[in-house]
């Protein structure tokens, strides 16, 4: 329970059996009373087994869907389970739980809070084309959203009753589709977002996903995908 | 004169055709990104076939319009290659999901099979 509120925390997790613990342990220290799902997606090594073990549910999938369609079963076991709140935190121990509560409390007014770096709080910083990225995507965004998004890209998120409901039933397992298509075709339905100032962590273990190298190619990925999410319906 | 119309109308049709089916979602990003980019080559190729004859007489190939043909054919191939890897793969798929069902099966009914067991158990002490 948070603010009275039923809350599970949803945590897509690909071999991150070097962080998961931790992370799942922080949250139920942090946030007492709240259920942890993790959804561990064809992880080769002991993600599963070793979250479960610090007291968090998981669910596992028989082969890779990426973080969309982890997402999507995370918010379907939210709205079978008749939460009020779903929170979105990754496995690698970048979110700070001790967040949640600031962007649970917005909930009564928007049906999705984001919480974002670049917004003033935490040093995070990143350069080159995936920066142009970025800035870019920020700026459709925020015109879409009536808002100022300057991280359209975080897997902190939060989401109430409405934004659950409509998370379950369609969630895109596209690249980029997790984070980008989600908010355009929020934004446009009418559902209010809004974003939260934290700082962001490094990585406890294992790699990230995305190398320098890729950078140029996530630019012109990221391009493709919101043209398409603004064209489509 | 004539020619250039019924291509390049093709051409546009197939476009909207493309771009409808993405806009619908029954379409995948990658597919439909496929498909666009060939059209951004075809459509100007259909306008001015004369467009490759520098490069086809560069390669030894005697008209820009069977280099196109050659190329078009190459393309096809590999579209077709991509599909059966695509196919294969769900295969794959849907094996591993059969197998998931039938261990979560055997589970299901070996708990049921121990649960009446219990019960019986009960039922003939009390
Ligand atoms: N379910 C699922 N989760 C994934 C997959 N790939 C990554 N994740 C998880 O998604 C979260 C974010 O992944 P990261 O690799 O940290 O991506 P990021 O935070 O955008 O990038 P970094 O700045 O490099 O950390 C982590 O909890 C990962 O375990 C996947 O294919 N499926
Ligand atoms: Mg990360």
């Amino acid at each position: 329970m948070v603010n009275g509120k039923r809350l599970l925390v949803i945590i897509p997790a690909l071999n991150e059996a070097g962080s998961i613990a931790d992370v799942v342990r922080e949250i139920r220290g942090e946030l007492p009373g709240v259920d942890v799902l993790v959804v561990d997606d064809g992880s080769a090594d002991r993600t599963a087994a070793v979250a479960v073990a610090a007291g968090a549910r998981v669910a596992r999938l028989p082969y890779n869907l990426g973080v969309g369609g982890a997402m999507r079963l995370g918010y379907r076991y939210a709205h079978d389970h008749d939460y009020d709140v779903a929170v979105q935190i990754d496995a690698d121990g970048q979110h700070d739980p001790r967040y949640v509560p600031k962007l649970v409390d917005l909930l009564d007014d928007y049906d999705l809070v984001i919480g974002a770096r670049f917004a003033g709080e935490g040093d995070y910083a990143v350069r080159g084309p995936r920066r142009w990225a970025m800035g870019m995507l920020s700026v459709v965004l925020s015109g879409l959203a009536g808002t100022t998004l300057t991280d359209t890209t975080s897997g902190f998120r939060a989401a109430n009753r409405r934004m659950i409901e409509m998370f379950a039933r369609w969630y895109p397992a596209e690249y980029l589709g997790d984070t980008v298509e989600t908010l355009v075709h929020a934004a446009r339905r009418g559902y209010r977002i809004q974003q939260v100032p934290v700082a962001m962590r490094r990585r406890m273990a294992g790699t990230p996903s995305h190398s320098p190298a890729k950078a140029m190619i996530y630019l012109g990925r990221a391009l493709a995908v919101l043209t398409l999410a603004l064209i489509r319906r | 004169m004539k020619l250039t119309l019924v291509t390049g109308l093709t051409g546009l049709v197939l476009l909207a055709t493309i771009v409808e089916l993405l806009r619908r979602r029954q379409l995948r990003e990658k597919y439909g990104m496929l498909w666009l980019g060939l059209l951004f080559v075809v459509i100007p190729l259909s306008l001015f076939p004369r467009l490759l004859d520098g490069v086809a007489d560069l390669v030894g190939v005697a008209s820009g319009v069977s280099l196109v043909l050659f190329l078009g054919i190459v393309f096809l191939l590999l579209v077709c290659i991509h599909l059966s890897w695509e196919v294969s793969a769900l295969e794959e798929e849907t094996r591993t999901l059969a197998e998931e069902f039938a261990l979560l099966r055997a589970e299901v009914e070996a708990d049921r099979a121990e649960r009446t067991q219990q019960q019986e158990l009960v039922g003939r002490d009390g």
